[in-house]
């Protein structure tokens, strides 16, 4: 029967695995999963497998617009030990070395392939000049020489970097096993084994058709969480937040309803960048030497170092903690030296001296490249206020908080590591729960703490920096590992724990709500019985602003303060079962604040846990405003009880599988 | 920078079932006005939520009638900008008009190879499937990294 509005056609489908989301991290997996799929039948085990995408795969993710750097590149001169060694200290010490290790070797091999496939990546040639990477230079796999914008950072002209690495996953996987525009809700655990995953829900945002896909592994893949709290702009700006608005933290909470533990998710990430536009500065700091200052021209960074002192070792680094670099900025900004400057006018005319009139004019094509390749409403307020960087000085402005797994954040799933890095084998802390594993791996890669349930990218907690590249490496390694999952379950048998007429009344709720009570008031938007998806979003952002350390508060809270919010958000998540969707748009923006409230009630929680402040510059626990080593040196983790609707957080033990101390000598 | 779609411009992708910037919009913005109820425009399509715009320019680059444009955030931007691009298969061309007038244009390369050509496992090996719990991808392209193993400390 075909479906109507309120009354959806139940599509029911049954795959061997599902990838939930269509950004690096689901392409990765796509790539990677044919040949294993095909060496899985020649032993005899068939697998479908399916990827669903809430958006079109040629632009979705994080990826969408492009970028202009691959920022994770090990290259052959440095070891993945050097490369988890920095992401460490970048997190104030408390990461897993086993998870950025197996990245840092991996990571390569699919910058290479994106090479391959027609991705242009910026080149040296042996005089030292830079070409862009449509000039046919020696590729990366054959020692051709990128251009380093940093340490592990090389550019590109990326405008269709997403694209490439698209069309690459489409043809592997095939058309015909890829579904788009059908946003995932909810993950459905099995009838017979709570701690396993068997299905997933969603709907079509086109059609009025609802899918339940039943599975032995799913790789859940839906980016990190962005617009938890209130913006810096709040009209028609608030669409340009840093990160990509359409990532709601369905994977933080899908997956926490399903049982999954999470980790760090007191961790954020509050980066710096241009004011308004957000455009990127890394390639300003690395590749052009710009200094940022505050109003005086005082390089903030050099009159406020010794406050790197105070915490001890990440300050001390080559490169402190990109916490740290926020809070000497903010104490300017608080003490009334604002504006701070991106000084764009001297790093150019610095450069200048040494450059030919050629190599001029390229290199202010660089500098717009820079945000036309990744950050395009950047060069629209630069164009606005007359900004011609070479001529006028940019503000800078540390952002609101977001929630990812990768850059300078860490928040996430706990997931299994590698075997073969030396990762603990058993739990060293007390007070884990007893059903949840002890040591670093429990026999699937990229596996969380649920069976079946595998997450990479954005999904993946207390690992940063993966950016891209990386996030496309970890949905590969997902994706051989969820083969060798199905074939050691082959007989099993996925079940339902919810019957499918419940899944669909809960799925459907917020259009049932509308219909049924659309007509009690003459205004669509005001209305006792239900509230809309934007109202909510914006009551959900005004608490995590007010109270969990936003910019209202100069990123500071306290235990009273979380007291409040942790009720508010309580209500909060009551009501939203009244969320209204008066057409199928609104139902999407009814589940994705769904899941922002979700997972900023464990960004809460966290916080509310670790009595410390661990990322200063990021937020401040002002009733604990240091950071304590000896007690909380240590990952905090949680599960979330579905039934009973609340967290229980808890510790575990931190370990160094390679020595940090060689970033301070 | 929300998006907007010119009513001299777009034809509503010839009457499709969805237009190519619908089809693109990684935000689901993007809505083609069937009967002109919600526009006054029939069969044109317009941005139905301007403050979720992520000014991600996918639907203005994919627009085969170069109907959509952005205007910067009134918000936040002073009046009289404008940044648009005309994308081909291997470079893009970006115009820059600022609001005093001036105007800057760049090309920028995007891809090496034709658009459509990628071979994804041409050339490649099989997948060992003994190897499957072992570290490494089904292809190696001398990408990596085994690492130091005096490194691993608790090795």
């Amino acid at each position: 029967m075909a479906g109507e509005f309120g009354n959806p056609e139940v599509i029911e489908e049954e795959v061997d695995i599902l990838i939930i989301g269509g950004g690096m991290g689901a392409c990765g997996a796509a790539y990677e999963i044919g040949p294993w799929v095909d060496a899985a039948k020649k032993q005899g085990v068939d697998i479908k497998v399916k990827l669903v995408d809430k958006a079109a795969m040629d632009r979705s993710g994080a990826v969408a617009q492009g970028l202009s750097a691959i920022n994770t590149y090990i290259g052959s001169e440095q070891d993945p030990a050097d490369y988890a060694r920095m992401v460490s200290n970048d997190l104030m010490g408390i990461t897993r070395d086993d998870l950025t290790y197996d990245l840092g070797r991996h990571v390569d091999e699919s910058v290479h392939l994106f090479e391959e496939w027609g991705l242009p990546i910026w080149k040296t040639d042996e005089n030292g000049e830079r070409f862009d990477g449509s000039k046919g230079m020696t590729p990366l796999k054959d020692g051709g020489k990128p251009v380093r914008s940093g340490k592990w950072q090389i550019m590109i002209n990326g405008e269709s970097y997403k694209w490439i690495v698209a069309e690459a996953a489409k043809k592997a996987l095939g058309i015909e096993n890829i579904q788009e525009r059908v946003f995932i809700v909810k993950l459905v655990n099995d009838k017979n084994d709570k701690n396993r995953v068997a299905g997933a829900v969603g709907f079509s945002v086109r059609d009025h058709k609802l899918f339940v896909y039943k599975f032995k592994a799913c790789l859940l893949v839906a980016g990190g969480c962005v617009n938890i709290f209130r913006p810096r702009s709040v009209g028609e700006g608030q669409g340009r937040a840093w990160y990509p608005v359409w990532n709601a933290g369905s994977t933080y909470s899908m997956a926490a309803e399903a049982g999954a533990e999470l980790t760090l998710m007191e961790n954020r990430f509050v980066p710096t960048r241009f004011k308004d536009g957000y455009g990127p500065v890394g390639a300003w700091f690395l590749l052009f030497k710009s200094k940022a200052t505050n109003a005086f021209g005082e390089v903030y960074m050099d009159r406020n170092k010794e406050m790197l002192d105070d915490y001890p070792p990440y300050g001390q680094a080559a490169v402190p903690a990109s916490c740290l670099r926020n809070h000497l900025m903010l104490k300017e900004m608080r003490e009334g030296r604002g504006p701070i400057w991106m000084d764009t006018v001297t790093a150019l005319a610095n450069l200048r001296e040494t450059l030919t009139p050629r190599e001029v004019k390229h290199l202010e094509a660089e500098a717009w490249e820079d945000f036309l390749d990744m950050c395009i409403g950047q060069c629209g307020i630069w164009a606005g206020e007359n900004i011609e960087p070479e001529k006028k000085n940019s503000e800078l402005m540390p952002t609101e908080p977001y929630l990812l797994g990768s850059h300078s954040g860490c928040c996430g799933i706990w997931v299994s590591g590698p075997t073969d890095v030396g990762a603990p084998t058993d739990e060293a802390m007390d007070g884990v729960p007893e059903h949840l594993p002890k040591g670093w791996n429990w026999g699937y890669r990229g596996m969380t703490t649920v069976q079946g349930l595998f997450t990479a990218a954005d999904g993946v907690g207390a690992s940063g920096h993966k950016f891209s590249s990386g996030s496309h490496a970890e949905g590969r390694m997902c994706a051989k590992s969820m083969v060798q999952f199905v074939m050691d379950n082959k007989d099993h048998t996925p079940e339902l724990d919810t019957s499918v007429e419940d899944l669909v009344a809960e799925i459907y709720r917020p259009v049932r709500n509308f219909l049924e009570f659309k007509d009690y008031t003459t205004a669509i938007d005001v209305n006792p019985n239900y509230i809309t998806p934007r109202m909510l979003q914006f009551r959900l952002q005004k608490i995590m602003d007010e109270y969990v350390a936003g910019v209202a508060t100069y990123y500071t809270t306290n235990e009273h303060m979380l007291e409040l919010a942790e009720a508010k958000l309580g209500m909060l998540k009551e009501d939203s079962l009244k969320m209204r969707a008066k057409d199928l748009h609104e139902l999407l923006r009814a589940w994705e604040n769904y899941h922002r409230i979700l997972t900023a009630e464990a960004h809460m929680k966290h916080i509310q846990f670790r009595e410390e402040s661990r990322y200063p510059g990021f937020y401040y626990r002002m009733d604990k405003n240091f950071v304590d080593e000896e007690n909380w040196k240590c990952f905090v983790n949680s599960v979330y009880d579905k039934e009973t609707k609340t967290w229980t957080c808890f510790k575990r033990a931190h370990v160094d599988l390679v020595d940090k101390s060689k970033l301070f000598k | 920078m929300p998006t907007f779609v010119r009513t001299d411009k777009c034809d509503g992708c010839k009457g499709q079932d969805k237009t190519a910037c619908m089809y693109i919009c990684p935000h689901n913005l993007m809505k083609l006005d069937m009967d002109g109820s919600l526009t006054g425009h029939a069969m044109k399509s317009f941005n139905q939520e301007p403050d979720q715009c992520w000014e991600c320019y996918s639907c203005i680059k994919i627009c085969p009638q170069q109907a959509i444009e952005a205007r910067p955030y009134a918000d936040i931007v002073p009046l009289g900008a404008s940044v648009q691009p005309l994308r081909g298969t291997d470079s893009i061309m970006w115009t820059i008009k600022f609001r005093n007038g001036t105007m800057k244009r760049f090309k920028f390369p995007i891809r090496t190879t034709p658009e459509g050509s990628i071979d994804p496992y041409g050339g490649k090996p099989e997948a060992d499937i003994s190897k499957i719990a072992e570290s490494g991808f089904f292809v190696q392209v001398n990408g990596y990294r085994a690492g130091d193993p005096s490194e691993l400390i608790k090795k």
